[in-house]
């Protein structure tokens, strides 16, 4: 349904993004790859169209992507986990990093592609938020800022294409057993497994199969929603 | 008591669940399909036809399922409404897949002005033929442990519609049911998710005025109706192995209207 479709993957090297690369390619798509440590990736060089080693933050350094303007389809997975603190205890330096990786990291990746795609009439745009983003986690406050505010920016965005035939839409999953989150304080990880109906962690490949039909021709009437994978946490 | 139409020969060896959770595979499944004839639960049959399950249609009036007898396992003209006959639907324990499109759009009008009979008989359809057709298959989907529900909900469930009280009750109903159950089934590998289309081409919007309709569509930004087709490829996500993940969902479809 996707096939020949060209692909971006950011947080490609690990965790949901990587499953992203795995579903996407074998949808049939020519997937680029972006990450911070494209070392990552390196086993990988034959699959994919492209490897680039980017700070999505570095917003230059996007735009400077090789066939940047070309993409079909735009899967945003880089996504920092930041500081395990009290709110009101978080460091001025990890908050603004947070914020700039979740956030303007996102935007800094649509500004580069979207024009692409509108001149195109076809688009597909899927941004990584979170639970997080909707409810608030304590102890989480720049990670759970910086989700909401995806949740926002992809409804914003969204509306504003709404008749261009590019979709964007977000989704929020519950904690997934991913390398990011291997860094969570284990009582904070505790604490969002105990929020889980299902009683488990979600898998990468699972979020990866959510992301596969958000970019597919099948979903077609959906844009600025924000899908929840939640095991049945999501109250909204 | 419902009528029921050729049932075929089962020949499909039933899944055993032997499959890893996620590993995707693309069995066949029995699907039970209420609201069939028309619109939303039309697309729906064609959707799971196409992936290979074996399909029963529900409805209060066959509608365009009759000429299409063949290819169902079965046909069932029956009011959701009513416990009784949605237990009698002959191998209702042994549905793996449940969509429940089955609704009326009940009264339109000012809340003060609704009559309570069409008040009554929008929750009944829209509420409590939910439940009992939930009521007659989560037991066995249990069992098996494996199962996937999917309830029609709508935006108006969630905004709450000028002018149509009872439909928007019903439906928030609906989205509420789904997450209850679905919490109470989080562990058994049956999946309880709900689906929020905004105004959809189909049959139920048969008595709205020209002005009703274009009022409905100037709140949707992508400034067009969804057709039925498009939930159903949605609802066809739900009801797959794709699906593992997400219970308790109220996945809206609104071409941009939804606002949470």
């Amino acid at each position: 349904m996707t096939a020949g479709r060209r692909a971006l993957v950011t947080g490609a090297g690990s965790g949901i993004g990587a499953a992203c690369v795995d579903r996407l390619l074998s949808d049939g798509c020519r997937v680029a790859a972006v990450d911070l440590h494209a070392g990552d990736m390196a086993d990988r060089a034959g699959e994919l169209e492209a490897i680039h080693e980017v700070d999505v933050t570095d917003a230059a350094a996007v735009r400077a992507i090789d066939g940047i303007d070309e993409v079909d389809i735009v899967v945003q997975s880089a996504g920092v986990v930041g500081p395990n603190v009290p709110l009101l205890e978080t460091p001025a330096d990890e908050w603004e990093r947070t914020l700039r990786v979740n956030v303007t990291g996102i935007f800094n990746v649509m500004q580069a592609t979207v024009g692409g795609m509108v001149e195109r009439g076809w688009g597909r745009v899927v941004n990584i938020a979170s639970i997080a983003g909707k409810e608030g986690n304590p102890n989480l406050g720049a990670y759970s800022t910086s989700k909401g505010a995806v949740i926002a920016m992809t409804k914003s965005l969204a509306k504003e294409l709404a008749t261009t035939g590019v979709l964007v839409n977000s989704i929020a999953p519950a904690v997934i057993a991913t390398p990011m989150n291997l860094a969570t304080a284990p009582e904070v990880l505790d604490y969002m497994l105990s929020k889980i109906p299902m009683g488990r962690l979600g898998q990468p490949e699972e979020v990866a199969a959510l992301v596969s039909w958000l970019s597919s021709e099948d979903c077609s009437f959906s844009t600025g929603a924000c899908y929840d994978i939640s095991g049945g946490r999501a109250t909204y | 008591m419902g009528r029921h139409v050729s049932p075929r020969e089962r020949t499909e060896p039933f899944c055993s669940g032997l499959q890893a959770w996620w590993e995707p595979v693309s069995a066949a499944r029995t699907a039970l399909v209420t609201g069939a004839g028309s619109g939303i639960g039309y697309a729906c049959v064609d959707r799971l036809l196409a992936g290979g399950h074996r399909v029963v249609g529900v409805d209060l009036r066959a509608g365009r399922l009759e000429g299409r007898a063949a290819e169902l396992e079965a046909i069932v003209e029956i009011d959701v409404a009513d416990a009784g006959a949605v237990n009698a639907i002959e191998g209702i324990d042994e549905v793996d897949i449940v969509v429940q499109c089955a609704a009326i759009a009940g009264p339109v009008g000012p809340l003060t002005e609704t009559p309570p009979d069409a008040w009554d008989r929008a929750m009944a359809v829209n509420v409590s033929g939910v439940v009992n057709v939930m009521r007659a298959t989560l037991g066995g989907m249990v069992e098996r442990g494996w199962g996937r529900v999917v309830n029609i909900a709508s935006i108006a469930g969630k905004e709450g519609n000028a002018h149509q009280s009872a439909y928007s009750a019903s439906k928030g109903a609906v989205i509420a049911l789904t997450k209850s159950v679905a919490k109470e089934l989080a562990t058994t590998g049956v999946l309880v998710n709900a689906v929020a289309p905004t105004i959809t081409n189909t049959p139920l919007l048969g008595p709205a005025t020209q002005e009703m309709l274009d009022f409905m569509v100037s709140r949707v930004p992508m400034g067009r109706m969804c057709e039925p087709e498009e939930v159903a490829a949605l609802v066809g996500w739900l009801c797959s192995e794709e699906c593992s993940f997400s219970t308790g969902a109220c996945y809206d479809i609104t071409g941009g209207r939804a606002t949470y």
